[in-house]
């Protein structure tokens, strides 16, 4: 006789949700320690960006965002104060990213069909992932904060603009990841699975993100001032810079955006989690 | 496993299934019956797209069913699935094991979705390992594995929440002698222990040295059952084989047009599973 036949029966169909969620959450945060590529992945792309728009462009663009500064040293320092607020919800963009590789990785290996056989429940899935990068995201927003302070980056924020911010970036990356889980899961194939949520990083450029958006030609001004990213963007530079400009109806767009884009995201993901796939 | 209900451990009365796409429904499964009792092991036989994974997939509530009752474990599967669920193991036709997790974490994940608890969860893990002959490889990542470890852990992976009913698909394709018989002891010994096992393969001899009784599926039903010694004296066969050969001959054109499940298919392959 083996152990099989020896053990008796212990599971139960009774529902844990919670334990299985935080189980789910402990193989996310495995998995990222295991494969560290998307991390590194999600922290080393703004920073990149970072030096790049900092040491390259910022001399001569931060006389665009802050008129009358020379170009140069005081355009850079200009510059770096712009655009750090916009890195950082780029970070929390880039871990959304990575959550869509991860959902497609699991439809394609099988370990999804195991997980729905099993009495677990269905929500701990996807909310794995979800949870697990909006850590990671956090992370990397701290990393990527701190590279922005060693640049010369100085932020005025009090104490109740960085608990806003916090609450901001969170509710930002469950609410992204869940969109990015969506699109994972819709995607045919892993390789495929990063595409569409790659679009999502073209939106602070087509915002408030990296030049003021009284710059723009009409058409695309008008699509920066009612796209999410605009006010999340705004609210983020207004948090930091201690609340200075920033209006309250700005902040409350950006909240309302993200929960926009995270019940979107929940909706059309446990649709597709539901789908039947053909065997 | 005094607490086993003695009876069919598996109970499929006219189960239909059929896949609907942009080009079409497609009829895979055409009102099956099969009953697996209690502690024994049934082989699903059929050609490629004969609908053995499908099957598989609806008794492991992965599908829903068009039509048809059925009962898993003594649970009927669409007003309980999840005292179902927690009745069963799968091992599917695609390996089902988290690649960047070692062989170790991947069992202890198991453990902890199957509620067993800490240090009875670790226990569990150890001895399936030891079982399965991974010990050596437990700390390592399970890319590193060869495929007939992986169809190891695999399968050790299903038996972690000790599941009374066992479903596995094709679960030997690809593996070398030695280890689809190391596959086959342990299935041996998961029947000797009063598990129930529905297996679906490719390889005849396999079902021939395992199965306790054998069902062909064939154009969407069950075309034969029994034992393989009953199959092959009634076909007059000397092996399942001919038996197999016999029973599953591709339709003739005429046939073809009123059966639209056989239409599609013995001739085209089943898609692979994503």
């Amino acid at each position: 006789m083996t152990a099989i036949a020896t053990t008796a029966p212990t599971t139960t169909a009774r529902p844990r949700p919670v334990a299985d969620v935080l189980t789910m959450l402990r193989r996310s945060l495995l998995r990222a320690v295991r494969y560290p590529g998307l991390t590194v992945f999600i922290v080393g792309g703004p920073m990149v960006m970072l030096l790049l728009f900092v040491y390259v462009f910022g001399g001569a663009f931060g006389a665009g965002v802050a008129p009358g500064i020379t170009p140069g040293a005081d355009g850079r320092a200009a510059y770096l104060d712009y655009i750090t607020p916009t890195l950082l919800v780029i970070t929390v963009v880039g871990g959304a990213t990575s959550v869509a590789v991860s959902a497609a990785m699991d439809a394609a290996s099988g370990i999804m069909s195991r997980f729905k056989t099993m009495a677990i429940s269905p929500g701990s899935i996807l909310s794995g992932h979800v949870l697990g990068f909006a850590v990671q995201a956090m992370i990397a927003v701290v990393l990527v904060l701190g590279a922005a302070i060693a640049m010369g980056y100085r932020p005025e924020a009090d104490a109740l603009d960085w608990l806003a911010l916090l609450g901001l970036f969170v509710l930002l990356g469950i609410c992204l990841n869940w969109l990015c889980v969506a699109m994972g899961l819709g995607a045919r194939s892993v390789e495929t699975a990063s595409n569409t949520p790659m679009l999502l990083l073209l939106l602070p450029f087509l915002g408030s993100g990296f030049v003021p958006v009284e710059t723009m030609p009409t058409a695309v001004r008008w699509f920066a001032e009612h796209q999410p990213f605009t006010p999340i963007i705004d609210t983020v530079r207004g948090l930091l810079a201690g609340g200075a400009g920033l209006e309250g109806s700005t902040a409350v767009q950006a909240v309302a955006w993200s929960v926009v884009i995270g019940v979107a995201g929940y909706v059309w993901a446990r649709a597709l989690f539901r789908r039947e796939r053909r065997v | 496993m005094s607490t086993t209900v003695r009876g069919p451990a598996i109970e499929v009365a006219g189960l239909r299934k059929s896949y609907r796409s942009k080009s079409g429904t497609q009829l895979v499964l055409d009102g099956v019956d099969l009953v697996v009792p209690a502690g024994t092991i049934t082989a699903l036989l059929g050609p490629n797209g004969s609908g053995k994974t499908t099957t598989v997939g609806v008794l492991s509530t992965l599908l829903a069913a068009d039509a048809g009752t059925i009962r898993v474990a003594g649970h009927d599967i669409a007003r309980e699935p999840d005292a179902v669920r927690a009745s069963i193991g799968v091992t599917g036709q695609i390996t089902a094991v988290d690649e960047l997790l070692t062989g170790t974490e991947n069992l202890r994940l198991m453990a902890d979705l199957n509620h067993l608890g800490k240090s009875a969860g670790r226990r569990r893990a150890t001895a399936l390992l030891e079982q399965f002959g991974l010990a050596e490889a437990a700390g390592k990542p399970v890319a590193t594995y060869s495929g007939g470890m992986k169809r190891k852990l695999d399968l050790a992976m299903t038996l972690v929440g000790t599941p009374s009913v066992v479903f596995l698909d094709e679960p030997t394709t690809g593996l070398d002698p030695r280890s689809r018989r190391t596959l086959w002891d342990e299935v041996r010994a998961l029947v000797e222990g009063g598990t129930t096992i529905l297996l679906t393969t490719q390889y005849l001899e396999e079902a021939d040295r395992l199965a306790d009784s054998v069902a062909v599926l064939h154009g969407g039903r069950i075309v034969a059952e029994g034992t393989p010694a009953e199959l092959k004296s009634v076909h007059d066969a000397g092996s399942l084989d001919e038996v197999f050969l016999a029973l599953t001959e591709p339709p003739t054109e005429e046939e073809a047009g009123t059966d639209a499940a056989a239409a599609t298919g013995p001739t085209q392959d089943k898609e692979n599973v994503r």
